[in-house]
């Protein structure tokens, strides 16, 4: 079915769907990671945004249960510049489109995708719209004008739980509290309260495997209801949208900065940045990729990271607030703590998924910094 | 894709009004299919698909290559072709010039048209002429990012190369650096109004034409072996009695040597017949007459279409019959005598100014029984250029490229640049190491991976030198082992004589222990494998010899002989597989050790000069 690609500056490809009819709209972003579409499909970060694969060939191994970031897919579209249909792995469940259409996801091939990025990187991302419907680009660069930009959008109700859950056995698993909001904690390492704003499954997965319990609570989950639930650390985790956004969420960080050692990951790490007095700007295409080569600042030493950010933080007028990791590309900041606080945080994803995992040593650094804070 | 374009090809019209046909077109190239391909499956002429394409404008665009997907901008100019909706490449209009290099490396196709090609870009950038580079081998140098001003990573077939014609309008494109691959592009180029630099398309193909180049040979009252094609094993005798043996038989639609023998009898005639003829009646076999023990002589001259400078004449170490390509050579000459340097001279000005050759041309001479033949021309850079540039000091691509945009030899005067005083030895490097079990004789077949070069102020140094580059350590003592076939007999002496002066001990098996003893000379028996324990492999193995030089030819003799070059070689003995070879490397083995010393080119250069 063809099927018309139009940004809101009236860039336009011509290509066909391979998930059925179909119009929809949101923010055009690429991405160049060469595997781990499924990843992508399901991190909830990606909400509101159609995503461009720059590999060629996408969809070769399949979907499997395994691979899954969250419950369901988060992104508006999936553009790709060919889908492959028949996977070929002993892991593969199903098929990319049967994957897209079981989540209601539409998927366009055939577009020139290298064309596509070339224009977002010298003309940033911007709003676009897909339809198989409407084939005249005139008509789809108003719809696409009419779509609000990703700067003032807060996406993170779309993709947070209601209520706080547990992680067992590499799955999701309900949870109990006794009368006075204390949590029944199995015992099974330092507990660990993680604010769910979209969350990546696998930071769970590395939390535990670092000898953390994480307790998942929604955003609003109150400061009192955390200290209520004997946890002993704050997690902050990854999510879509623009993080100023976010005012209630500074605020209560700023209050559990003063009582739990503080952590975070992406958007985590650009709330901690906004409430330790920093600020959030717009990346010109964002950084969306396994590639990206990152310093640590306290050791020198330089990793390849999975990311997948459209804002960053910048520290104007944050004096207790230290960069310690940095973007070799652009030289923005890709991690941060407080000077004498417990508090850390990262903007890239040292969980990959997919990705290198040049940075998981990060939760064990997550786990030090909190250990040495609780026993002091 | 490909049954639904074959099948598309059943039941369409072909012409350039059908819709239907344009989107299948553009599909099946943006799915890599060339037009060739197309042509075949669709039962037409390669042309009516590129005729298709051009009037249903589908034509490919030229993107980028950079390291992540264009999410950064990319700086080096390379190019790639893809069937795409983007336009990355600025037109601009500045003067162009493509040159057509080599493509893939293989053997008989190397590093040599990597350094013309190099060299050309360097004379048109000097020359404030954009230079376009067209390679698909990433591993050279003339497709490094600063060789050239623009590199396409395209194939060298006329599809491609015209693709890129069309898109930067060149005002000439130089086909005669790249080798062969490109020089058979010249005539369909020329054909599609391309400016083709340099010698003539036409002079290209009355080179490489057998028919025509003939024509020429007679023309100018010169000499070729007697020859003739056959294509069938009945016909093949009648020319091989004809012509007499031994005669070199090869397919006429393989380069570079392959399936290349040389026959001594009908026996052997029949056999290279079951091996290799296919039931192609558009491809006979062509036999010429093989020279036994001739001195093979290679040339290289530069021409501006009026001039021609004889830029070396090369003697081959080994005879004629080891391919041109595996043998090791020596500028200047050694052996030849002063009149046949002087009619080697005639017939080379001669061939050059016939062909009307504006630029390089390679020419391959066989001496035997005083009489001089031709055994090949041809009218681009051949191999040994690069090495008469370094042994001469004449840059010879570089000074090509001048005169294909119009400088005259007399302008540019070569013969002011020459160095001399010294020579220089280029050896081959073989790649055995790598095969296990196949046999390291040479023949006509080119097997060659490599070359080297070696430099002194006589030949002994010099080919002492070429043979450290190429990985055989000579002994200076110890037992040598001389096993040759009946032909090389009558030489036996000689080699055995300067083996046995510079103090080896000689080991032979029976037959040539009885030449040598007849001539005095001390020598111990060794056992052949057959003959029981301790046999000769055994003492190669067990390191009791320093040396080892065997020679067969013909393939039963090649055979019995196999296991003593294979032993030698995986113990890591050296060995030489032809007399010529042996002589060369007792020459080396005299030199004085002392005397052998390293030197940069630029060294040597300017002793000469200061002298």
């Amino acid at each position: 079915m063809k099927a018309l690609l139009t940004l809101e500056d009236g860039f336009s490809l011509y290509g066909k769907s391979f998930t059925g009819a179909f119009e929809t709209g949101g923010e055009v972003i690429f991405t160049t990671a060469m595997t781990g579409y499924q990843e992508v499909l399901t991190d909830p970060s990606y909400c509101g945004q159609m995503v461009c694969m720059t590999w060629p060939l996408i969809g070769n191994y399949g979907v499997s249960a395994e691979d899954m970031e969250s419950d369901r897919v988060h992104l508006r579209a999936l553009l790709v510049k060919e889908c492959c249909k028949q996977p070929s792995n002993w892991r593969s469940e199903s098929s990319l489109p049967e994957f897209l259409q079981r989540f209601d996801t539409p998927g366009m091939e055939g577009i020139d995708t290298r064309a596509l990025t070339r224009h977002l990187r010298m003309h940033g991302a911007m709003c676009g719209c897909i339809s198989t419907k409407e084939l005249n680009p005139h008509v789809l660069r108003e719809r696409a004008l009419a779509l609000p930009p990703m700067q003032g959008q807060n996406l993170v109700p779309f993709v947070a739980p209601q209520h706080p859950y547990a992680w067992r056995n590499g799955k999701p698993a309900k949870t109990q509290f006794s009368a006075n909001g204390k949590y029944l904690w199995q015992g099974a390492g330092l507990r660990l309260i993680v604010y769910d704003f979209g969350l990546k499954w696998n930071i769970l997965r590395q939390l535990v495997v670092a000898g953390f319990e994480p307790l998942i609570v929604p955003p609003g989950f109150s400061v009192d209801a955390a200290k209520a639930s004997g946890a002993q650390a704050v997690f902050l985790s990854n999510g879509p949208g623009d993080p100023a956004t976010l005012t209630e969420g500074i605020v209560a960080i700023r209050m559990l900065i003063k009582i739990f050692p503080v952590t975070g990951i992406c958007l985590g790490h650009q709330l901690i940045g906004h409430a330790l007095g920093g600020d959030t700007d717009k990346l010109r295409f964002g950084h969306h990729g396994c590639n990206h080569p990152v310093q640590d600042l306290a050791t020198g030493r330089i990793e390849i990271s999975s990311q997948n950010h459209g804002f960053h933080v910048v520290l104007r007028d944050a004096p207790d607030v230290e960069a310690t990791h940095v973007n070799l590309n652009d030289q923005t900041i890709e991690g941060l703590r407080h000077t004498t606080l417990p508090v850390m945080s990262v903007q890239y994803h040292p969980e990959a998924a997919a990705g290198p995992h040049d940075g998981r040593y990060l939760f064990a650094r997550f786990h030090e910094m909190i250990s040495a804070a609780i026993s002091a | 894709m490909e049954a639904r374009i074959l099948n598309f090809g059943m039941a369409n019209d072909m012409t350039s009004s059908n819709a239907e046909l344009g989107i299948i077109l553009r599909e099946a190239k943006e799915y890599g299919f060339s037009d060739r391909q197309l042509a075949q499956m669709w039962k037409r002429p390669d042309s009516d698909i590129r005729r298709l394409r051009k009037a249903m404008d589908i034509a490919p665009t030229y993107y980028l290559v950079d390291t992540c997907a264009a999410e950064f901008e990319a700086y080096t100019p390379y190019y790639y072709s893809t069937y795409e909706s983007g336009k990355e490449l600025v037109p601009d209009t500045t003067r162009k010039v493509l040159i057509l290099g080599g493509g893939p490396n293989r053997i008989g196709q190397g590093i040599e048209f990597d350094y013309c090609c190099c060299h050309a870009s360097f004379a048109l950038r000097d020359s404030g002429i954009t230079a376009i580079m067209v390679n698909s081998n990433p591993e050279t140098v003339s497709t490094d990012y600063d060789t050239s001003d623009r590199l396409y990573f395209e194939p060298l077939t006329f599809e491609d190369v015209m693709n890129i014609v069309e898109q930067e309008r060149p005002e000439g494109v130089i086909v005669q650096f790249g080798g062969q691959t490109p020089l058979n592009l010249s005539v369909p180029l020329m054909r599609a109004g391309v400016n083709i630099l340099g010698t003539s398309p036409d002079a290209i193909d009355r080179a490489e034409d057998r028919e025509r180049f003939q024509a020429v040979i007679h023309k100018l009252n010169l000499l070729q072996p007697p020859n003739g094609m056959a294509t069938d094993i009945d016909q093949a005798l009648e020319v091989a009695q004809h012509i007499s043996y031994p005669v070199v038989a090869r397919p006429s639609y393989v380069l570079g040597g392959r399936a290349m023998s040389v026959v001594y009898d009908e026996e052997e005639l029949n056999v290279y017949f079951a091996e290799h003829v296919p039931n192609k009646p558009d491809y006979p076999i062509l036999i010429d007459k093989f020279l036994e023990h001739a001195i093979e002589i290679d040339v290289d001259t530069l021409s501006d279409g009026k001039d021609v400078y004889l830029a070396g004449i090369m003697e081959h170490i080994e005879e004629a019959g080891i391919h041109s390509g595996d043998s090791a050579c020596v500028l200047p000459l050694q052996s030849v005598s002063a009149d046949h340097v002087e009619r080697i001279a005639f017939q080379a000005k001669v061939l050059a100014r016939e062909l009307k050759v504006r630029g390089l041309m390679n020419i391959q001479f066989a001496i035997k029984d005083d009489e001089l033949y031709i055994l090949e021309v041809n009218p681009r850079a051949s191999r040994t250029v690069p090495f008469v540039s370094k042994a001469t000091g004449v840059p010879l691509p570089y000074l090509a490229t001048q005169i294909m945009l119009g400088k005259t030899l007399d302008e540019l005067d070569p013969w002011s640049m020459r160095r001399g005083g010294f020579t220089c030895v280029k050896e081959v490097v073989l790649p055995f190491h790598r095969f296990p079990g196949v046999d390291i004789l040479l023949g006509p077949e080119m097997h060659s991976t490599g070359e080297v070069m070696g430099m002194g102020s006589n030949f002994a140094e010099a080919f002492l030198k070429s043979q450290l580059g190429a990985g055989q350590i000579l002994p200076q003592c110890g037992k040598i082992f001389l096993s040759v076939n009946d032909r090389d007999k009558p030489f036996l002496p000689e080699v055995g004589t300067m083996f046995s002066e510079l103090g080896f001990e000689l080991l032979a098996t029976k037959g040539t222990a009885a030449v040598l003893t007849e001539h005095a000379l001390k020598v111990k028996t060794a056992r052949k494998v057959y003959e029981g324990c301790p046999n000769i492999v055994d003492m190669l193995i067990n390191h009791e010899v320093a040396l080892v030089v065997n020679t067969a030819s013909g393939k039963h003799t090649a055979r019995d002989s196999r296991a003593i070059r294979r032993t030698a070689l995986t113990y890591n003995v050296p060995y030489c597989t032809t007399i010529a070879g042996a002589k060369a490397t007792a020459t080396a083995i005299g030199a004085r050790r002392d005397t052998v010393h390293v030197e940069s080119l630029q060294e040597y250069y300017a002793r000469e000069t200061q002298g």
